[in-house]
């Protein structure tokens, strides 16, 4: 029953957040109003989520945005040095080849866009069956240790999460 | 608020303001300086990371300090940019590698398929489908 008004729980939550925010005021009426979203857009977009991802570990999600920002900020600052005071002609960038052991296509997606957020790399491309992921690396002089970083600090916590 | 704390709390919404606005100009630097549209691509993801997230900080200090509420809307502006963002990026990223990179120019995918640009994925078998 409950399986039924809400299939998917995560997103039905999400949307109830999401539209209290926007509002930026709680109140019974927009609590209702979100309550309703939150039943309803779950329902009709049912058809798009054939299998839908389960989160098996919620703590390790939020770890696992703490790391992505605290890499943003940090590689923030090595960028910026690169971009303002690097010759351009001893920039070298490379391509980055990483093999996933990550299966879920919800789970890549994370993965490829917690790259392109991560300043210095920027997912280019997936191989055809989706076993590994083209990464362009902006000034690297060693490409195994950008693959061995994403592996593991990213895909690592990513497997737990989306196991 | 008395004089010192609101003083302390206009240095620190100056603080992030100047600090987003810092990288935003670095990532706009960074679009001229770099040579090709791969390298550029990198630039953006500066200003719309710690460029937009410094003014949002400052925003939100400002309303907790000066108007004295709890303003949501900046966490969503960061929500919607993380979910948007890559998304662009990726699919400027694979229209210039689509007109520009030839696949011998990459490295091996290393599985028994190419990569998606060039390559038709696997069929499905049955039991996927």
């Amino acid at each position: 029953m409950l399986r039924r008004i809400f299939p998917h729980p995560i997103l039905s939550l999400t949307l109830v957040l999401v539209w209290l925010m926007l509002v930026n005021k709680i109140t019974s009426g927009n609590v209702f109003l979100g309550v309703v979203f939150g039943i309803v857009i779950p329902v009709m977009t049912a058809p798009y989520w054939p299998n839908r991802p389960s989160l098996r570990a919620p703590l390790m999600a939020v770890e696992y945005a703490l790391v992505v920002l605290w890499d943003i900020i940090v590689a923030n600052f090595e960028v910026a040095m690169i971009v303002l005071f690097k010759r351009h002609d001893k920039i070298r960038s490379q391509w980055v080849v990483v093999p996933l052991e990550l299966r879920s296509p919800e789970a890549i997606t994370v993965l490829a866009g917690t790259i392109t957020m991560t300043p210095g790399t920027v997912s280019a491309t997936l191989a055809a069956d989706g076993g590994s992921l083209l990464v362009h690396a902006l000034d690297t002089d060693d490409p195994d240790a950008v693959r061995d970083e994403i592996k593991s600090r990213y895909e690592r916590r990513l497997m737990e999460i989306f196991r | 608020m008395d004089q010192d704390l609101s003083l302390l709390a206009e240095l620190l919404v100056a603080f992030f303001l100047v600090v987003g606005g810092f990288f935003a100009l670095v990532g706009s630097i960074g679009l001229i300086r770099l040579k090709d549209t791969l390298q550029r691509l990198h630039a953006p993801t500066k200003a719309s990371t710690v460029g937009v997230g410094g003014a949002l900080i400052g925003s939100m200090l400002y309303f907790l300090f000066f108007e004295d509420q709890l303003s949501f809307h900046e966490l969503l502006i960061t929500l919607f940019l993380f979910l948007t963002a890559p998304i662009t990026a990726n699919f400027i990223a694979k229209t210039y590698m689509q007109d520009k990179i030839r696949r011998k120019d990459l490295p091996e995918s290393g599985r028994d398929y190419g990569w998606a640009l060039y390559d038709h994925p696997p069929e499905m078998t049955e039991e996927e489908k």
